[in-house]
């Protein structure tokens, strides 16, 4: 909201535009609770330009599209001036530019010569002054600007006091609880409380006509809505003259930002901004039946707004609108209709000042697409009480600017009338919640400055609230304001005594925030990505179309196609993070993202939230590299019972270079976990993603691995006697996975099996074409002696005969 | 000759061979002092003496054998010495070669910053608590005093799933599941991801990160807000730093205020980073408002709580200079490796 320190002293005498503190002001407001987010000097970039007249008029002598003017700038003495505007005449004040003089733009003007005769100074246009042609009226780019006749007596005055083009221009940042500070009215309550400066808003007067004329002759109103229109008022202006409004009002408008229009529109814009209660102005003529109904939509309804671009709508019943027999003239609260808008032939108006529920307003401007003044300031909720105020000033506007005569008699239908909030003065609870000592004189005298009153008679003291802070209600309420008033800056700080209680992280926020550490301690990088994907992610990496896993959450009003659905999988963000790492010239990369994933759980009900570790690597070692990480995670967390599976990728993975990590009990039967897929992601996939050369990617399921972790450590004595081992070779077929092997000779090996792993596998010469040779190391100890050789020879027989039978691989050489 | 003579011509003799060049130390020691070697023979001759010559010659004789024997091993400790030495020497490396980093990585920035305020606060006795991230409209809006209608509610740009579903605009959803769920005292920090629709720009992202803070108990005042918040303010940005509150409103809070912080850049001259104002705006915060306690069925006339939410992103902007939001989504090496 925008504040001219010129109009907020019509009510409060704040230091004036040329001698304000500005920085000292704009600080003490946003102390006291009015943010003030820049402020602009108007004015400040034009120097030296002087209200002038054109006296005599001369052709150049050497251009035909050159002028010289002999101007009476109000220096005594004639000053020459070459323009080559055509639209001067003899006789005409303009605004003329008197070096050294400055513009807006920082445009500086010096004497000079134009094709040899000289020119000292320039007259300009309004453009050049930084104004429109709706500031104004009757001028616009194509010549200099002619000032009217009223300008006869100011030769010689610099137009920034000519024109009123000097202010100071404040915006601040109006939060939602304080509607009533949209406008220049409350924001001058406001300053007037913060300085400690008497403020005054003159009740507005409309004499009446007494020409027996009366309100009731030309309009009836009726609420067929109560709860959605508390009050309606209305006043009829006839014998209306549409002109521009006077260059006061304009330039004021100006100020704050509003395109002055015409004289009845200026009028209700004036006031909107000044009391902050929207008006609205009806053409008389379009007004079927004399009879205003403030009443629902019916369904279908056709609504065309006054906007220029407008197109016919149709309503819902949910809707208030404000017709007159026959359709709608306006959406309540929103915008006037096409039908009924103020138009140069205009000679009879009614104007509209009513309030207007807020929430109605809120849902009728959202499913309309029409953001207005209006509909932003009624969606907060107005005070009721404004609306004849503002509508009497309205009125007292069009008497001042003679715009046409205010009919006797006024429409004030109020159904909506609520009791004034009063309040208990506490002055103990409010120190007591704040932590100060502020005395209850202070409170009263700080509330009082703020338009409440205070009776200090009852005990405990009434504070009756201003009708239009609805946002008073309670205790903490009255304690913000007095120590807004008093400065929060003023509170002691203090830390809170209070009970002891469990804190510190959680088991599980301990695991995770370990478990990312270890990561970071294998050369992984963390990345963070969006939680929300494109749902053709699910295209990109490959998954089946009927796959449990696309179904996710979808944003009813996401940003775009590409953030329009909560992730199942951490997969494609990973893949985006390695592509962009990739395509930077990164030239390896390791990363890992600790992702959210969403898995819904029917249409009403909120999605399971997991943790899933997505880990993305290219150019920094092998599927194996990635099976280790991956492995360390699990045994991070204790998890020993699991082994890889080879799948066939489902897709989105190399088909022979996939595996699942699945539980496994003792005897080797599965489980049913599933703590995660590994691999190589499949050359189409990566080619989706533009990725080249071999791209690796695991996803596990923390959730899983959390549940099953076994992460309280129980000391085993270290083995009092040595280990013994063999080592076998197997040469067995291309297709036999070594995991198989080695989970052989585990499970026959029995108790005195202590490790056993492949430790080498060979191609080549002497095996055979797709064969291989398969070594594995067998670590046999017994816990209370040492295994004699024929102990040891007995397991090894037993797990070369278990090879034989269930393989069908017997060791190389034999 | 005498014995004697015959000792030290065999002493002058072992000294001459002994410094010989290429001198055979293990081979001398063996020919002076072994069981079969010259000494030993010639003490072997001792009978031959009488009484009175023994003690004299075999004094001498053994004082030889010692002198042989030192001097044998004072030249083997030498001669290991220079060959010790000259290994070292073969063996010097270039020690300004590039080193063979172990691979290691980082956390996120957002993950430090997070974790900075995370210790923070559980140096303060705090815990931490987790809340959905698809959340229910009534903990994100409704218990937070913004009925349906609530003007407040345009304030933060809301993504829906359904009517009712949407994705959380504030971490400020946790503090009514955690009033549902504990009494007081209560005493949490909840970070956590928050979503608005604004378009990723330098300085908006639709996803981002808060940290909310929720205190409740008796007796709790504004002053223990501020208290609170200077200590955070202190650990965060270093212990000169001062703190202002501004007015401002949450429906949720009441009074309720931002938090500046003296620009740590310029300790508050004014400079580019506060935009010469020498403050630099952290944090939203407040007393929570008596609507949202009766709703969780605190009595507020029993109880007091402050609360406040910090954006995560803004602190690990402000503390590592970085000019653009969009490259802590990005996940650029060259961006991650520099924290």
């Amino acid at each position: 909201m925008k504040l001219s320190i010129n109009w907020c002293r019509d009510f409060t005498k704040i230091d004036s535009a040329d001698k304000i503190d500005i920085k000292k002001f704009c600080d003490r407001m946003t102390d006291t609770g009015s943010k003030v987010e820049t402020y602009e000097v108007l004015g400040g970039d034009i120097k030296n330009v002087k209200v002038a007249k054109i006296v005599k008029i001369t052709p150049h002598p050497d251009s035909d599209h050159l002028l010289v003017c002999e101007m009476d700038c109000g220096e005594g003495t004639p000053r020459q001036i070459v323009t080559g505007a055509q639209n001067v005449f003899e006789g005409a004040i303009v605004p003329a530019a008197i070096p050294p003089a400055t513009l807006p733009g920082g445009v500086k003007i010096k004497s000079g010569k134009l094709r040899g005769v000289p020119s000292d100074g320039m007259l300009c246009s309004i453009g050049e002054l930084g104004l429109t042609s709706h500031d104004m009226p009757g001028n616009d780019n194509s010549g200099i600007c002619i000032l009217g006749e009223e300008f006869a007596d100011k030769i010689g005055e610099d137009v920034l006091s000519a024109l009123m083009l000097s202010d100071i221009v404040v915006d601040y940042e109006i939060t939602p609880n304080r509607p009533d500070c949209l406008s220049v009215i409350g924001l001058a309550r406001e300053a007037s409380a913060s300085f400690d400066i008497p403020c005054e808003v003159p009740a507005p007067t409309v004499e009446p006509m007494g020409d027996g004329d009366d309100v009731s002759n030309y309009v009836k109103v009726d609420i067929e809505a109560p709860d959605l229109c508390p009050r309606y008022c209305a006043k009829v202006v006839k014998n209306v003259k549409i002109a521009p409004s006077p260059l006061w009002m304009r330039m004021r408008l100006r100020a704050m930002g509003v395109r002055p229009i015409n004289n009845i529109v200026d009028i209700t814009n004036y006031v909107m901004l000044e009391y902050g209660q929207p008006m609205h102005a009806f053409d008389y003529k379009c007004l079927d039946g004399a009879h205003i109904h403030v009443r629902r939509a019916h369904d279908g309804e056709i609504y065309k707004s006054l906007d220029i671009n407008a197109e016919d709508t149709p309503l819902i019943s949910s809707m208030l609108v404000i017709a007159d027999d026959n359709k709608p003239v306006a959406l309540a609260g929103v915008m006037g209709g096409a039908n009924s808008e103020i138009t140069d032939e205009t000679s009879l108006v009614v104007f509209e000042s009513a309030n207007f529920e807020g929430v109605s307003v809120r849902r009728t401007a959202k499913a309309m697409n029409i953001r207005t003044e209006s509909s932003g300031r009624f969606e907060k909720g107005m005070d009721p009480e404004t609306c004849m105020p503002a509508l009497l000033r309205a009125c007292e506007l069009v008497n001042l600017l003679g715009a046409g005569d205010v009919v006797d008699g006024t429409v004030d239908i109020y159904p909506g009338k609520a009791e004034r909030t009063v309040l208990p003065l506490e002055p103990e609870k409010i120190n007591a919640f704040l932590g100060t000592d502020i005395s209850a004189d202070y409170m009263v005298s700080a509330l009082r400055k703020l338009s409440f009153e205070v009776d200090t008679e009852s005990e405990p003291a009434k504070i009756c609230v201003p009708t239009w802070r609805a946002d008073v209600k309670c205790m903490s309420d009255i304690a913000e304001e007095v120590i807004r008033m008093y400065g929060y800056n003023e509170i002691e700080t203090t830390l809170p005594v209070i009970r002891m209680a469990e804190g510190g992280r959680t088991e599980r926020q301990s695991f995770d925030e370990d478990l990312k550490s270890l990561l970071c301690g294998m050369g992984l990088w963390e990345a963070y990505t969006f939680s929300f994907i494109s749902p053709k992610s699910y295209d990109m990496i490959n998954l089946p179309k009927d796959l449990p896993v696309r179904n996710s959450v979808v944003i009813s009003n996401p940003l775009g196609e590409d953030t329009s659905v909560m992730r199942t999988t951490a997969a494609p963000s990973m893949l985006e993070v390695l592509a962009h790492n990739q395509n930077h010239k990164n030239a390896s990369a390791m990363m890992y993202e600790y992702a959210t994933v969403y898995i819904p759980n029917g249409k009403d009900e909120l999605p399971t939230e997991k943790k899933s570790l997505a880990i993305g690597m290219y150019g920094s070692g092998d599927f194996y590299r990635l099976k280790g990480i991956c492995e360390r995670v699990l045994g991070f967390a204790g998890v020993r019972d699991y082994s890889a599976f080879s799948t066939d990728g489902g897709g989105e993975f190399h088909p022979g270079r996939c595996a699942e990590l699945r539980g496994v009990n003792m005897i080797g039967d599965e489980t049913g976990v599933i703590y995660g897929t590994l691999g190589q992601i499949h050359p189409d996939v990566a080619k989706n993603y533009g990725l080249s050369g071999e791209i690796y990617l695991a996803e596990l399921d923390v959730e899983a691995i959390y549940e099953n972790r076994r992460m309280t450590h129980e000391f085993i004595h270290l083995p009092k006697y040595p280990s013994t081992s063999r080592d076998f070779s197997f040469i067995c077929d291309e297709a036999l996975e070594a995991g198989k092997i080695e989970a052989l000779s585990r499970r026959v090996g029995g108790k005195l099996v202590e490790r056993a792993y492949v430790f080498d596998v060979y191609h080549g010469e002497g095996i055979g074409k797709d064969k291989k040779s398969v070594s594995v190391r067998v670590v046999m100890r017994a816990p209370d002696r040492t295994l004699t050789d024929e102990e040891a020879d007995k397991t090894a027989e037993k797990i070369l005969s278990a090879m034989k039978n269930e393989l069908g691989i017997t060791i190389r050489g034999v | 000759m005498g014995l004697k003579e015959t000792l030290l011509e065999i002493k002058s003799e072992a000294e001459r061979q002994l410094h010989a060049s290429n001198a055979n130390l293990e081979e001398l020691r063996i020919k002076y002092l072994g069981k079969k070697g010259e000494l030993t023979s010639v003490l072997r001759g001792m009978g031959q003496l009488s009484p009175e010559e023994r003690p004299a010659v075999g004094a001498l004789a053994n004082e030889i054998r010692s002198a042989i024997e030192n001097e044998i091993s004072e030249m083997k400790a030498e001669r290991e010495k220079k060959l010790k030495a000259l290994m070292l020497e073969s063996e010097k490396i270039d020690v300004t070669m590039p080193a063979a980093l172990p691979d290691v990585g980082h956390r996120h920035p957002l993950a430090q910053a997070q974790r900075e305020l995370e210790n923070i606060f559980l140096g303060m006795g705090f815990s931490i608590v987790e809340g959905p991230e698809v959340e229910l409209d009534f903990y994100n809006f409704q218990a937070l005093n913004m009925p349906e209608g609530h003007p407040a509610r345009d304030t933060q740009d809301t993504f829906y799933v359904t009517d009712n579903i949407l994705l959380r605009s504030q971490t400020s959803s946790v503090q009514i599941r955690t009033m549902e769920k504990k009494k007081p005292p209560i005493r949490i920090i909840s970070p956590g991801r928050v979503y608005r629709s604004d378009n990723a720009d330098a300085t908006h992202s639709p996803v981002f990160h808060q940290c909310e803070g929720l205190v409740v108990d008796r007796g709790i005042t504004m002053g223990d807000l501020r208290g609170t918040l200077l200590i955070l303010a202190r650990e965060l940005f270093g212990k000169d730093t001062r703190i202002r509150f501004r007015p401002h409103h949450f429906p949720y809070t009441e009074p309720s205020a931002e938090l500046d912080v003296s620009c740590f850049n310029c300790g508050g001259k004014g400079c580019s980073m506060c935009k010469g104002e020498g403050w630099i705006e952290i944090l939203g915060c407040g007393m929570v408002h008596p609507n949202v306690l009766l709703g969780c069925g605190v009595d507020p006339d029993e109880f007091s709580g402050f609360a406040f939410g910090v954006g995560i992103e803004r602190i690990a902007i402000l503390k590592y200079h970085i000019d653009d939001m969009r490259l802590l989504y990005e996940n650029d090496l060259r961006f991650l490796s520099q924290f």
